[in-house]
């Protein structure tokens, strides 16, 4: 049919909707652009400053380079267990988010049973609770499983909160996944189970990748959870830590800024790795 | 066939996600297709859902229906957090908080930045998907560095934004070095201003976001139009005007709802650069620090669950009045569903 309506459409230049560039749409996309990385770049940059340089001249440019700020912070004690700590929570997040919400969503949209429909809209209902609303009584909850201070009362709890839009993802993914593979697959002798593990779990990659990034990136920046759960320094995640750093070191504007930057430096990577699944993801199949 | 299809499969799961971002979340699931010749399920079955589901249902019961029913029964009490709460009060909190002028004004900036939100991230950020939609170099690159804001920490933004704009930060130093001296302000200080430094801050964080949905409306819209359009002489303002616009109002419409629904609940930047207590002086703060500096902070457990109530019930009737009168149109969505057929 596609190809029908091709052989007929006229050669006309599309630039109803893609019209060229001109330089002025240029100039304005460079002016956004600055405007997005200005202040990344004010935090990068002042790093590389020192605090007389920022006080004498706080918007100039480093004269000389400083490089002291960074790696104070990098051979000082307290960076790297912060990331230490926000590396466990997002993995462990990120694990336990992607094998509950497949085996859930595998359930909602292959098998047919009785309260299927309810069961999703409760999974889905879960979006109407924000951890906001919850973090009063989900602090008296973790702290009655003797879990304050401690890393899984961080993590348990945003598993619980991220499986929401991870069944809303996975569950028309899966329910995708072709009949005849799965007829295929009983035919030869496979049980329910073993379609799960063999078929649908590789089939679903390109899912859990998306669903795993959306956990992970959400987890690195998580900040009431950990700021009601975690009063000890030795537990903190990076974003507690950036701010107890900030507070105790409010004089010294130069190390903040280096510490900062170089908090942002995992999600901003890990970030641009999977680029293409989370923009490209969101914006669909971009035809330019 | 399908020629154009046959390239994209691996964006299928891409192409999913931009579907239920843009309106998913809110709707039911399709019902499931019939499968014809099979049995339903048996003892084994049964099992088989069991274990596949119950473990994640433990966990959301456990971590998020638990502690929201929770915080509806301690918000009935004067409770401090430590052993059972006895003391009951009735509405008490409630009272309390409706009257309490520091919450009103709080709700009040809750307003405000909903209002402001949608009506300053909304053009500019249909503005920029135009522009990204037309065919220019690095075009995939710009895409990516309007996201970059949205992915960092708001912690990292916060810190960034508290000394960038302090009274000897870079913005006020920037325009004394273009000699526009009188121009300079205490940006997060002067409460005629600090609430117009936040919707900035939130603009600059979150545009990015409109900005990729916008997008992903925008591939829905069928070449087919455009042509029509173009052979009939429109011009390319007028095009954007009658077609583009009108078709995009359902990416639109729920890119809405999201908004308010952040809007409502915002905290963690609002926290992070003013704090519990300059907040409210400054004019910035909102319903979820009040909830924390009265709450928590004060120790006072009973009274911080009273307020995520009320935020709760706020939350809920702008999401149920949003979906009868603004979302009808689009989908039938679950929380409507029963009313509306």
């Amino acid at each position: 049919m596609t190809a029908a309506l091709e052989t007929i459409e006229l050669p006309l230049p599309r630039r109803s909707r893609f019209r060229a560039a001109t330089p002025a749409v240029y100039f304005l996309a460079l002016i956004v652009i600055a405007l997005m990385l200005g202040p990344v770049l004010y935090i990068i940059i002042g790093g590389f400053r020192s605090n007389s340089q920022i006080t004498v001249d706080p918007a100039g440019w480093p004269k000389p380079w400083v490089f002291t700020n960074y790696i104070d912070v990098l051979t000082g004690g307290s960076f790297w267990p912060l990331v230490f700590n926000s590396t466990v929570v997002a993995v462990a997040t990120t694990v336990g988010v992607v094998v509950l919400g497949l085996m859930a969503s595998y359930v909602l949209a292959r098998y047919n049973f009785r309260g299927r429909g309810a069961l999703y809209a409760v999974f889905a209902a879960g979006l109407m609770f924000p951890i906001t609303v919850a973090i009063t009584p989900l602090y008296i909850v973790v702290r009655d499983l003797g879990l304050i201070n401690s890393l899984p009362g961080v993590f348990l709890p945003q598993i619980a909160f991220a499986l929401p839009t991870t069944i809303i993802i996975l569950v028309p993914f899966l329910r995708a996944i072709p009949d005849e593979i799965q007829e295929a697959a009983f035919i030869d002798g496979c049980g329910r189970l073993g379609f799960f593990w063999r078929m649908v779990i590789p089939l679903a990659v390109p899912g859990v990748i998306t669903v795993g990034i959306l956990a992970f990136i959400g987890s690195w920046n998580s900040y009431l959870l950990p700021l009601y759960l975690l009063n000890d320094n030795a537990t903190f995640t990076l974003p507690l830590g950036v701010q107890a750093f900030s507070s105790q070191y409010s004089v010294d504007t130069a190390k903040v800024l280096a510490f900062t930057s170089l908090s942002m430096i995992p999600a901003l990577v890990f970030f641009s790795l999977f680029e293409r699944r989370i923009v490209g993801g969101l914006t669909g199949a971009v035809k330019g | 066939m399908s020629i154009r299809e046959t390239p994209k499969t691996d964006d299928r799961p891409s192409t999913d996600l931009a579907q239920r971002t843009g309106g998913g979340d809110i709707t039911p699931p399709p019902p499931a297709p019939p499968r014809p010749g099979r049995p339903g399920l048996g003892w084994s079955g049964r099992l088989e859902v069991a274990l596949l589901v119950g473990p994640a249902l433990l966990f959301f019961v456990g971590f998020v229906i638990f502690p929201v029913v929770m915080a509806g029964y301690y918000g009935f009490f004067n409770w401090h957090g430590y052993g059972p709460a006895t003391d009951f009060i009735g509405l008490k909190n409630y009272v309390t908080i409706l009257t309490d002028p520091d919450f009103q004004e709080a709700l009040g900036h809750n307003a405000f930045i909903v209002v402001m939100s949608l009506v300053i991230q909304g053009p500019i950020a249909l503005l920029l998907a135009l522009l990204l939609n037309r065919k220019m170099r690095g075009q995939s690159l710009i895409r990516v560095l309007i996201f970059v804001p949205y992915v960092i920490a708001e912690v990292v933004v916060g810190t960034g934004f508290s000394l960038m704009l302090a009274t000897n930060g870079a913005l006020n130093g920037a325009l004394d070095d273009l000699g526009l001296s009188r121009l300079t302000r205490e940006w997060l200080s002067d409460p005629s201003i600090a609430i117009w430094t936040l919707i900035a801050i939130l603009t600059w964080k979150y545009v990015g976001f409109a900005v990729i949905l916008f997008l992903a409306g925008l591939q829905g819209i069928p070449d087919e139009l455009y042509e029509a359009a173009a052979i009939d002489g429109a011009s390319y303002w007028q095009i954007q005007r009658r077609i583009t616009v009108p078709l995009l109002g359902p990416t639109f419409r729920i890119w809405a709802f999201l908004s308010i629904i952040g809007a409502l609940q915002l905290f963690d930047l609002v926290y992070i650069i003013w704090g519990q207590y300059v907040a409210p002086v400054a004019g910035t703060s909102t319903m979820a620090t009040y909830m924390v500096a009265n709450g928590r902070n004060a120790g006072n457990f009973g009274y911080g669950n009273a307020v995520a109530v009320v935020i709760f019930v706020i939350s809920l009737i702008v999401a149920l009045v949003y979906q009868r009168f603004v979302l009808r149109r689009d989908t039938a969505g679950a929380l409507t569903e029963r009313t509306a057929r």
